[in-house]
């Protein structure tokens, strides 16, 4: 049985490689358009997830990262009061305009948090350090947007909210969702870039770490039965809020997600022709295994033995296409992600596609009648 | 039903319905077949061979009548319990040969061991064996498109013996042979009846195969008209025929040399 389905199949080498062609355009299809879903909702909350805290403290109703509501900053000393609280540091997330030294203007995100503090920092710093933030006026990039604000190295500079700022340092791999990229500075820089007239006692969020061996949620708890007009966070919670809300309140996560099913659509129409073809091209075949003797399940183990040899090989082949355009995909401005929990549930999902392609075929030769074997 | 008795035939109709039209293909036909008995089935076309052939197969259910296949009721079976009498007590052999082109010969017998769960290294022997026994070892690792066409057929006989069945139907089985090739492979069909005991029915056409049988049947209309009996052969070839009485209307009795 298990010759006779590889036979079949490869023997016509012009439909085995329609066929194959069509499963590696599906999967490679699911596997960007999802992927680049993963490395939206990741680019979404990159800041959040980056953070390093347990907990975020947020204006009541804020409903998401990007629209911080600034509030007292005496928050910050209730929140230190509370037992289980190791470390809490102000944070501060809003928009504001870049003037490049060409004198164009970009919009970006001023991140401003609290150099040393451990949280809430930029990661992957490549270029300069986080010491450098100290100084006045300075900042830190990413070098995905060098050509966007126009600095090119260490000490260019440029005007933020009609503030002069320097760069002092570059990250690697820190995308914003949004056209405006991320801007990290001190606290204090933050609020004169964005809103000078800003009360200095106020701040966007505070992030907060809880001692070691202080369940997260349990401080939660307490720090929302204390603190009032704010909500309470776990990093993971505000991070899921976030996503949600860039993916799917927005459709932007619904557009690719869609694009995703119709790959699938796709792949299981062209692998479904393609199976019948070779189906009905080899039907005295069948008809002939059903005079022998052959049952209907022994002609259905031929047809799902094909379908899995072309999930198994076109799956091969996909993955190695897809790994290329995930690579390239890592210096652009959008990223693909594919964990290797994706990698394995696309074989799972290759397997099932020509499974339920074959479907159509496994219907037609239960209905073969033997007896077309003796007809010319 | 005695135990040569392989297959019982009572009152078989075949009645095909196309809308309002009828078709009889097959009117209250009585047959036996026995071990050690070349049978043919001979007839002008649309005489209902073909339809006898299938029915007796377990490949087409008779409208009416019964049918039974070493003593076993196959008109009570379920459809999915066909396969099983095929697989165990039916070797088919087809005009048109079909045999898998993609497979080369012993892989073509190989799979109809497959079919009957024969696995592993007795695969390998038993094809041997039967490729031998239609005198084609040599040709055991070609491909169908690689073998004349009697070839061909030997090949599918080969495949039709994997069940080591006592039954063995055969349509057409020389219509695309020369009269080489046909001789050749007649004699394998009557060799395969008279030597090793099976019950062979052939369905033909061709008049150099009629010396070859021990008995005729004749159908007409999807009737059995007459059926006349070989009671001498020599090495010519050279045959005594007799009709059988037949107990319906039409029965003569004629001698013919």
């Amino acid at each position: 049985m298990g010759l006779l389905a590889r036979r079949n199949l490869f023997h016509d080498k012009v439909r085995f490689a329609v066929t194959l062609t069509g499963i590696v355009f599906a999967l490679v299809l699911i596997i960007i358009q999802f992927g680049l879903f993963l490395g939206f909702a990741a680019t979404t909350s990159n800041n959040i997830d980056h953070s390093n805290a347990d907990l975020w403290v947020v204006f009541h109703g804020v409903g998401y990262f990007d629209t911080g509501r600034n509030f007292s900053e005496r928050k910050l000393y209730q929140v230190l009061s509370t037992p289980g609280v190791q470390r809490a540091e102000k944070y501060m997330q809003s928009f504001g305009r870049w003037k490049r030294p060409d004198g164009r203007i970009e919009n970006i995100q001023v991140i401003g948090f609290h150099p040393g503090g451990g949280l809430g920092e930029p990661w992957n710093i490549v270029q300069g350090s986080m010491a450098s933030l100290r100084l006045e006026d300075s900042v830190l990039v990413d070098e995905l947007y060098r050509e966007k604000l126009g600095v090119h190295k260490i000490g260019d500079q440029i005007e933020i909210g009609d503030r002069r700022a320097r760069v002092v340092g570059f990250t690697s791999g820190i995308r914003s969702f949004t056209t405006s990229p991320f801007v990290y500075t001190r606290f204090k820089n933050s609020l004169d870039y964005t809103n000078p007239t800003s009360s200095e006692d106020s701040t966007g969020y505070l992030l907060v770490k809880a001692q070691a061996g202080v369940s997260p949620r349990e401080l939660q708890d307490r720090l929302q039965a204390r603190l009032r007009d704010v909500d309470v966070y776990t990093t993971r919670e505000f991070s899921r809020k976030t996503q949600f809300y860039w993916m799917f309140t927005t459709g932007a996560g619904l557009a690719v997600l869609t694009a995703a099913l119709m790959g699938l659509v796709v792949g299981v129409a062209v692998v479904a022709q393609t199976i019948y073809a070779a189906t009905m091209d080899h039907v005295r075949e069948y008809g002939t295994l059903k005079a022998m003797g052959a049952t209907n399940g022994y002609l259905y183990r031929v047809l799902i033995e094909q379908a899995v040899w072309s999930a198994v090989l076109g799956y091969a082949l996909a993955m190695i296409v897809a790994h290329f355009i995930v690579e390239g995909s890592a210096t652009g401005g959008a990223v693909i992600l594919m964990p290797w929990s994706v990698s394995a549930g696309m074989l799972v999902l290759a397997v099932v596609m020509c499974i339920a392609a074959a479907l159509v075929s496994i219907h037609k030769v239960t209905k073969i009648d033997p007896a077309m074997v003796f007809r010319g | 039903m005695d135990r040569q008795t392989t297959i019982a035939a009572e009152g078989l109709s075949k009645t095909y319905r196309e809308g309002t039209t009828e078709l009889r293909a097959l009117q209250g036909v009585d047959l036996e077949v026995r071990r050690g008995e070349f049978t043919l089935l001979v007839g002008p076309s649309g005489s209902g061979k073909t339809t006898l052939l299938s029915i007796l197969g377990c490949i087409l259910r008779a409208t009416r009548g019964k049918l039974e296949i070493l003593g076993e009721d196959v008109g009570s079976l379920a459809e999915g319990e066909l396969p099983r009498i095929r697989r165990e007590a039916i070797g088919f052999v087809f005009q048109g040969f079909n045999l898998f082109p993609t497979l080369t010969a012993a892989e073509n017998v190989a799979l109809a061991l497959d079919l009957r769960g024969v696995r592993g290294a007795a695969v390998e022997k038993r094809s041997a064996e039967l490729l031998a026994e239609v005198a084609l070892s040599h040709k055991a690792h070609s491909f169908p498109a690689d073998l004349s066409g009697g070839q061909k057929q030997r090949v599918a006989i080969a495949r039709a013996l994997a069940g080591d069945p006592p039954i063995l139907l055969a349509d057409e089985p020389t219509a695309a042979l020369d009269s080489t090739s046909g001789r050749t492979v007649i004699e394998l069909l009557q060799r395969l009846a008279r030597v090793d005991g099976r019950a062979v029915v052939t369905v033909t056409h061709d008049p150099r195969v009629l010396p070859f049988g021990d008995r005729i049947i004749h159908l007409e209309d999807g009737r059995i008209l007459r059926e006349e009996r070989n009671v001498l052969t020599g090495p010519s070839q050279t045959s005594l025929f007799t009709d059988v009485p037949s107990p319906g209307p039409g029965s003569s009795h004629r001698v013919s040399i």
